[in-house]
């Protein structure tokens, strides 16, 4: 196996607070990776510097091989490199079907040239005059969209045409999954696939995982429902503070003290009462 | 020497009356997040308000100051009341919107109460000076000197001490945190209209004063300068303001100097650009304003277009082609030339700050661009008309996604003042640029258009010119949308980060929208110059922008229909029914103000 992705060192100050301290990760291919920790351990900071959205202040990314941490987020994601936002970014006025199109965006050959200057140029004249290549594109790539949406039962692929902004918050957490496979990524970043969904909801979502990770998508997951991490993963990293504090197998990582220090001995955390604690008492470790 | 301790003294003053007016729009800018576009307007209210005091009830100055200063914080507070307070909680660009709306009604408004021809304001003071090395001061000089330190004082005093500042101060820094400590917000909004206005009321009286003339059309510019000065210090820093304001003063004072009056305005506006781009946050940084910017600064409510059915639109196509057949009068064709002409620049428009969502208040420098190409074409190299305004259109689509491509990084309110910058740059260049354009003589004399020899001149025949061209136009942009393109450009308004995470390169789409809606502009520019056979720097105005915006707002940001629609509405109707010049701009001005406040779709709504 090798190494899709390989993180070293990486890391992220804003002002003074060290979001991420000199993180080491890597995803093999074919691996499902989960990332866990407390709110506020730097998880979603790492998935936005992996994707090029933040910039590391240091350290390296290898995405198959190739360091992308100095990449802009449109280069990583023609490198293969798709995910999907912790608080979903579908684009609202657009319509389902459109909005997972904007995910094959990186797959259009025919309609789209990446010379400089000219590149547009041809763009835009070959979106007006539309000769037969790139009309079988948009229905190939149509058909495909249609497939995705089938992946989700009935509840997407029946409001295809309607605006994203009138789907509930679960079915915009799909449409944003359905676009993060419209790009046919190598590596599949998931921030919370399952956040605001119910106990329903989120096993339809863990099938649909079990489901890519079957068909051999890489996937790098971050998810507070210990649960399904357990049962998914293949390795767990847990971060707190920005820091790694533990990584392994499900069970290994269950069983690390210092993993039940970061989630049960905060003195603040058990005083609000999240989700994620309770998840984490009542269930894993019950 | 003498005259360098001049142009000094003068740049300071005049410094000192854009501070006035800078101050005014970061204090709102602080409570309120909005660059405030009636500002201006309200500094003409105080300049006429200041003139009809001292012309009718002669009022000694002191007495004229405190009119000004009252006046014009009653009308600050209805701005705050009428453009702001109901539009709380939606797009931030909403608002501006809406005080661009009120600059034309107050403008308008001024101007039929207190005539349009420009004005001299009496100055009761004593008309001595004092000489300084070869240069002077004079009386007038030191009282808007005075004038401008005592309100700094006042106001660093009022923000500091009083209670009333202090909550101005919290709601700057997070409005929604004031608002849960118990401040009112609203009063607090209120208060700094008044005072913003009042301030810049008082500006426009000295100005009045110090040029010894007003004129209704003043009150553009001083938004422009009372912007550019709240850039270079920092927008929404009060201090800032101050030290932007001089600065501006004195370097048009010196420009002044060194190249003639024509160029004080480009100053400005090059200034402005160059602030944008590499110092956004001004010289004294202070709060990061670019970083609290939304993502886009569309205007799109969520909303579902209108479906036309495709019969109608073909109906109404065939009815406007038919038309000239059944009626005769030439002046009916020409009002409606005149509003396929807009519907061109409709178009285009609606393509980028619609669909792209790059509110644009500069368009009408591409139809400039277009239509000097096109003249310049014919008369230098004596190319046909029906090469020469499809070779203008591509040129000022090449030109004009070059100029703002630099500013493709800028976002919300900063898109919109730097397309405002580059509009007024096109006209300020055009009006210098002697050997190519004719500088302020603009160019007589352009050939009208002819097709393989044939003469278009009939009011008839321009007509079905000019549909013609607004169908194809029509139809390409539809087709645009159709295709990925139309997804794409509407992914890059919707959320950047997201169309950026997979690999849709904002900069690149940006530019095709601007190029292909450059090109509509250019045409409509071109067909426009052979039209009227004159054009100068000022043929198409920051006015026709704005205007523009509003016909697209009207049919629905992004909808091709409504662009068409919008256009034929607020430049076909008011013609028809013989409105007079005067209330026209009043009706779009309330046109625009009815339609955020009630219908931000649109009639078709927004695609």
């Amino acid at each position: 196996m090798t190494r899709l992705l390989e993180i070293q060192g990486l890391t992220r100050h804003f002002g003074g607070v060290t979001a991420v301290k000199a993180l080491d990760l890597h995803v093999e291919e074919s691996e499902l990776v989960s990332v866990i920790g407390p709110n506020g351990a730097g998880k979603t900071t790492t998935f936005n510097l992996i994707s090029g959205v933040d910039r590391a202040d240091a350290g390296t990314v290898l995405f198959a091989g190739r360091p992308i941490e100095r990449l802009r987020a449109e280069d990583i994601a023609e490198l293969g490199l798709a995910r999907t936002f912790q608080h979903g970014r579908v684009f609202a006025n657009l319509s389902v079907e459109d909005n997972v199109l904007i995910g094959a965006h990186t797959r259009l050959r025919a309609a789209r040239f990446h010379w400089p200057l000219l590149g547009p140029i041809a763009e835009l004249a070959l979106a007006l005059w539309r000769p037969a290549s790139v009309v079988r594109e948009e229905r190939a790539l149509r058909e495909e969209v249609h497939e995705i949406l089938t992946l989700f039962g009935d509840r997407l692929s029946n409001r295809v045409d309607q605006p994203a902004y009138s789907l509930s918050y679960a079915n915009r957490r799909r449409v944003e999954i359905a676009r993060a496979l419209a790009l046919r990524p190598r590596l599949l970043l998931l921030d919370e696939p399952t956040a605001g969904m119910n106990p329903t909801e989120t096993a339809e979502m863990q099938v649909l995982i079990a489901a890519l990770k079957a068909r051999g998508v890489t996937i790098l997951l971050i998810e507070h429902k210990l649960e399904m991490v357990m049962q998914l993963s293949d390795r767990v990293y847990v971060l707190d503070d920005g820091a790694k504090i533990a990584e392994g197998s499900p069970q290994v990582v269950r069983n690390d003290p210092a993993v039940i220090e970061a989630y049960l001995g905060h003195s603040d955390l058990g005083r609000g009462a999240t989700a994620p604690v309770e998840t984490l008492a009542s269930r894993a470790w019950a | 020497m003498s005259s360098f301790i001049d142009y000094t003294v003068n740049g300071l003053v005049i410094g000192n009356i854009y501070a006035l007016l800078a101050v005014g729009l970061a204090l709102i800018f602080g409570v309120a997040n909005l660059i405030n576009f009636a500002h201006g307007s309200v500094y003409t209210v105080g300049a006429y308000v200041g003139w009809a005091a001292i012309t009718f009830l002669h009022t000694p100055l002191p007495v004229t100051m405190a009119i000004v200063f009252v006046a014009c914080g009653i009308v600050g507070v209805l701005i705050e009341r009428i453009g702001l307070r109901p539009l709380q909680g939606r797009a931030r660009i909403a608002p501006l919107l809406a005080t661009i709306g009120i600059s034309f009604v107050l403008d308008q408004i001024v101007q039929l109460v207190g005539s349009p021809n420009p004005r001299a304001v009496p100055s009761d003071l004593p008309d001595w000076r004092l000489t300084i090395g070869g240069g002077s001061i004079g009386a007038l000089d030191l009282l808007i000197a005075a004038v401008g330190i005592v309100s700094a004082g006042l106001l660093f005093a009022f923000l500091r001490f009083t209670k009333l500042g202090f909550a101005v101060r919290a709601t700057a820094q997070d409005r929604e945190a004031a608002q849960q400590m118990g401040v009112d917000v609203d009063t607090v909004n209120s208060a700094v209209f008044a005072i913003a206005s009042a301030l810049g009321g008082l500006s426009g009286l000295l100005v009045g004063m110090y040029y010894n003339h007003i004129d209704p059309g003043m009150s553009f510019q001083a938004t422009l300068k009372g912007v550019v000065a709240q850039v270079i210090g920092g927008v929404g820093n009060v201090p800032g303001a101050i030290v932007g304001s001089l600065m501006l003063g004195l370097i048009e004072s010196y420009g002044i100097a060194l190249f003639g009056t024509t160029y004080r305005n480009l100053f400005a506006f090059v200034l402005l650009i160059g602030f944008l781009l590499w110092l956004p946050n001004g010289l004294f940084g202070g709060r990061s304003a670019l970083a609290t910017e939304p993502l886009t600064g569309s205007f799109i409510a969520p909303s579902r277009p209108t479906r036309v059915p495709k019969w109608a639109i073909l109906a109404l196509t065939i009815a406007a082609f038919a038309l000239p057949l059944a009626v005769a009068a030439p002046y009916l064709l020409q009002t409606l030339t005149n509003a396929w002409l807009a519907a061109m620049l409709a178009l285009s428009l609606t393509l980028i700050a619609g669909t792209v969502g790059q509110i644009s208040f500069g368009q009408a420098g591409l139809l400039a661009i277009g239509g000097y190409a096109s003249a310049l074409l014919v008369i230098d190299l004596g190319a046909p008309t029906w090469i020469s305004i499809p070779a203008a259109g591509l040129i000022t689509s090449a030109l004009g996604t070059l100029l703002i491509f630099p500013a493709f990084r800028l976002r919300g309110h900063y898109i919109a003042i730097a397309t405002l910058a580059i509009g007024e740059i096109v006209s300020l260049t055009i009006l210098n640029w002697e050997s190519l354009t004719g500088g302020a003589m603009g160019i007589t004399g352009i050939p009208s258009i002819s097709i393989f020899g044939h003469e278009i001149y009939s009011a008839r025949e321009v007509y079905w010119l000019c549909l013609a061209v607004v169908v194809g136009l029509a139809l390409l942009q539809t087709r645009l949308l159709s295709s990925h393109l139309g997804r794409t450009l509407r992914a890059v308004r919707e959320d950047e980060i997201a169309a950026r995470s997979y690999g849709v390169r904002i900069d690149r789409y940006k530019a095709v929208a601007f190029a292909f809606g450059g090109f509509g502009a250019g045409v409509s520019g071109a067909i426009a110059a052979h039209l009227y056979s004159y054009i100068n720097h000022q043929t198409f105005d920051s006015q026709l922008s704005l205007l523009a915006l509003t016909m697209v707002i009207l049919g629905g940001m992004g909808n091709v229909l409504g662009a068409v629609l919008g256009a034929v509405a607020l430049v076909g109707l008011p013609e028809l029914f013989r409105v007079t010049a005067e209330y026209r701009i009043l009706i779009y001005g309330v046109a625009l103000l009815l339609l955020i406040r009630f219908r931000p779709q649109g009639l078709l709504g927004a695609v």
